[in-house]
């Protein structure tokens, strides 16, 4: 039974539960205590002076939107988007209700008519650009993984193809997302051209420059992975003659996996960092153009949006790092047990 | 002929820190024949049983295998390697599955999984089949290891001390183990081994390598005890006590002439035994 409740609490996010059952289990309350304090009560301390801080310093600035909005505030904004994202659905719903109803009359009146399906045309609400911004940090992230992935192999396979990478890796590596966004712009602009484009413009060209900033902590960690496979495997595979494809995917690749994961972790919270500033400037309803618009709309609740939009993108990179650690615990193997 | 090695050399490293690891190694191994080869850690014994595989080629000299010249590895030659080399990601019937697959292409999956759970039953693992090596001891491990490398049926057999990280009673297991299994198929082995006593209980012939740089094999010492050998029984043979010292003396020889730079010389302190009840008689003398 304790064993059990042990492992659900095991589950990420839970890890707090685990004291407790070992207290009501009968293990020394002291002990435990101290680890409910070291893991529970220090961290949640620090949060409650950060917020009194906060709250505190804010006051002593007043800016032209008036003055720096402290917690409360916030919080306040929070429940306001909120509500404007349930008002949105709610006038939604009801333009479908009506669209329906009004198609339905059409219909039975005269069942050849032609009936049209208008899609409601209202401003996304934060909910929905928090979804935009996951969304496009999504297929930039798929963008990086997909070439970076085959080419940290290739490098990692042999030296010249590493020799022949590592200048323009080191290169643009360094390169800020708002170096790159123009660039990005005018060739998306002038390659992207369709009637009827599946993906706005503005979310294709956020998507390339996240990868083209993500994707070099996973080509260097897959490149550095294979490269230091050991030898002990790579004799394996020598000794019983794979070909080439079943060598990568039954002996680099899994051996390799846990340093990828490593590398893809990065990119993604990477990823995450770079899609504000070019969503900011590509005009992508996401989080940054939320941030932006509220900059320049320079109302007295402005400030406490932003602030708002930053809690959410920390939280979110959080939760992404998060699953890319799950993931990355899920395929590993014990290193030990070579 | 199996196997036969004409003046092979191999050196590691390029100008003044280069060593010449094997130096002119000679040796023929006959059909059936189970070769033991001993010498001291770091004498190149896993340098030479690398070449025999494929794995590293000579600088100089030749290898045949069956009459053809050795140019890398093959599915006739099999090894099982000192740390077993087992793909942690894999279970114990998916590593063994990893040579079937290779070696039997053009059998159904059935015939391979059953030809698979055969080699892991001969060394008695079907229990922990479906188990991955982190769930395993030591010896366990290397069972896999052999199970995979006797699946191939390969035509030879080459063994980097197998056992040399296991406990004794392990070891004393697995000893009888491959040579039974090596009784059954009949096929060329040889193993490398720091352990004169394994040598002279599994093989035919057992080679001393002289300590390296530069070493070369030492004369053989042939092993007339008949077999199914007993390791219990065999301490109390005439025959293996007598090579056992030959080989032991061999090897204390050849590394007496190697490391004899050393010109200093130490005087022991000269002990007496203080047997029990004799020590208050000795201070009452005092």
């Amino acid at each position: 039974m304790k064993t059990v409740a042990i492992k659900f609490f095991s589950l990420p996010g839970l890890t707090w539960g685990i004291p407790l059952v070992k207290i009501f289990s009968g293990d020394s309350v002291g002990e435990q205590l101290k680890v409910i304090t070291k893991n529970v009560l220090i961290p949640l301390l620090a949060i409650v002076v950060f917020l009194f801080a906060w709250s505190f310093s804010a006051r002593q600035v007043t800016t032209s939107l008036g003055q720096i909005p402290g917690p409360g505030m916030v919080l306040e904004q929070f429940q306001e988007l909120w509500r404007a994202h349930v008002v949105e659905r709610e006038k939604a719903a009801e333009f479908y209700a009506r669209q329906d109803s009004r198609n339905a009359e059409k219909l039975a009146a005269n069942p050849n008519a032609k009936v049209i399906d208008i899609q409601y045309t209202g401003k996304p609400t934060y909910i929905d650009q928090i979804f935009t911004s996951l969304k496009t940090v999504f297929m930039g992230f798929m963008i990086a993984s997909l070439i970076a992935l085959p080419i940290g192999i290739l490098c990692g396979l042999s030296k010249t193809v590493m020799k022949a990478f590592n200048p323009l890796i080191q290169i643009f590596k360094p390169v800020s997302p708002l170096a790159w966004l123009p660039i990005v712009t005018m060739i998306v602009s002038a390659v992207y051209v369709s009637s009827n484009p599946m993906f706005p413009k503005s979310f294709i060209i956020s998507a390339i420059t996240v990868s083209l900033c993500s994707m070099w902590a996973t080509l260097i960690n897959t490149a550095l992975g294979v490269a230091s496979v050991s030898t002990d495997y790579i004799n394996v595979a020598k000794v019983l003659q794979l070909s080439p494809l079943k060598k990568t995917f039954k002996v680099l690749l899994p051996a390799t996996l846990p340093l990828i994961f490593t590398g893809l972790r990065i990119s993604l919270s990477v990823g995450w960092m770079v899609l504000i500033a070019s969503e900011m400037l590509a005009q992508n309803p996401g989080l940054g153009k939320f941030i932006w618009d509220e900059f320049q709309n320079g109302s007295s609740q402005s400030l406490a949006r932003i602030i708002a939009a930053v809690f959410t993108i920390g939280i979110t990179g959080f939760i992404l790092d998060r699953i890319m650690v799950e993931l990355q615990k899920l395929v590993s193997f014990n290193k030990a047990a070579a | 002929m199996a196997l036969e090695l004409k003046n092979v050399s191999k050196g590691f490293g390029e100008g003044a820190s280069r060593t010449q690891v094997l130096q002119n190694i000679n040796l023929k191994i006959e059909e059936s024949e189970f070769v033991a080869i001993v010498g001291f850690t770091g004498s190149g014994k896993t340098t030479l049983v690398k070449m025999m595989a494929g794995l590293i080629t000579p600088d100089s000299g030749q290898i045949l295998f069956q009459g053809k010249p050795v140019s890398g590895p093959g599915k006739d030659r099999g090894i099982v390697f000192q740390n077993y080399s087992l793909l942690p990601w894999f279970t114990v019937l998916q590593n063994v599955m990893l040579a079937v697959n290779e070696v039997y292409p053009h059998w159904t999956k059935n015939e391979r999984i059953d030809h698979a759970k055969k080699y892991i039953d001969m060394v008695n693992l079907s229990p922990a089949i479906h188990k991955r090596p982190a769930e395993l001891s030591g010896g366990m491990r290397q069972r896999v290891s052999l199970a995979r490398t006797l699946s191939m049926k390969p035509e030879m057999l080459l063994m980097d001390e197998p056992l040399s990280a296991l406990d004794a009673i392990t070891r004393g297991i697995l000893q009888t183990e491959i040579v039974n299994i090596w009784g059954k198929d009949k096929t060329t082995a040889l193993i490398i081994t720091n352990d004169v006593d394994e040598g002279i209980l599994m093989a035919d012939r057992i080679i001393p390598l002289n300590p390296g740089p530069n070493a070369t094999l030492g004369p053989e010492f042939k092993i007339n005890i008949d077999r199914p050998r007993d390791k219990t029984a065999l301490n109390d043979n005439p025959e293996f006590i007598k090579v056992r010292n030959q080989v032991i003396e061999y090897l204390l020889d050849m590394d007496a002439d190697t490391s004899t730079t050393k010109t200093e010389t130490y005087t022991l302190p000269k002990l007496s035994p203080i047997m029990p009840g004799s020590f208050k008689k000795s201070r009452r003398a005092a």
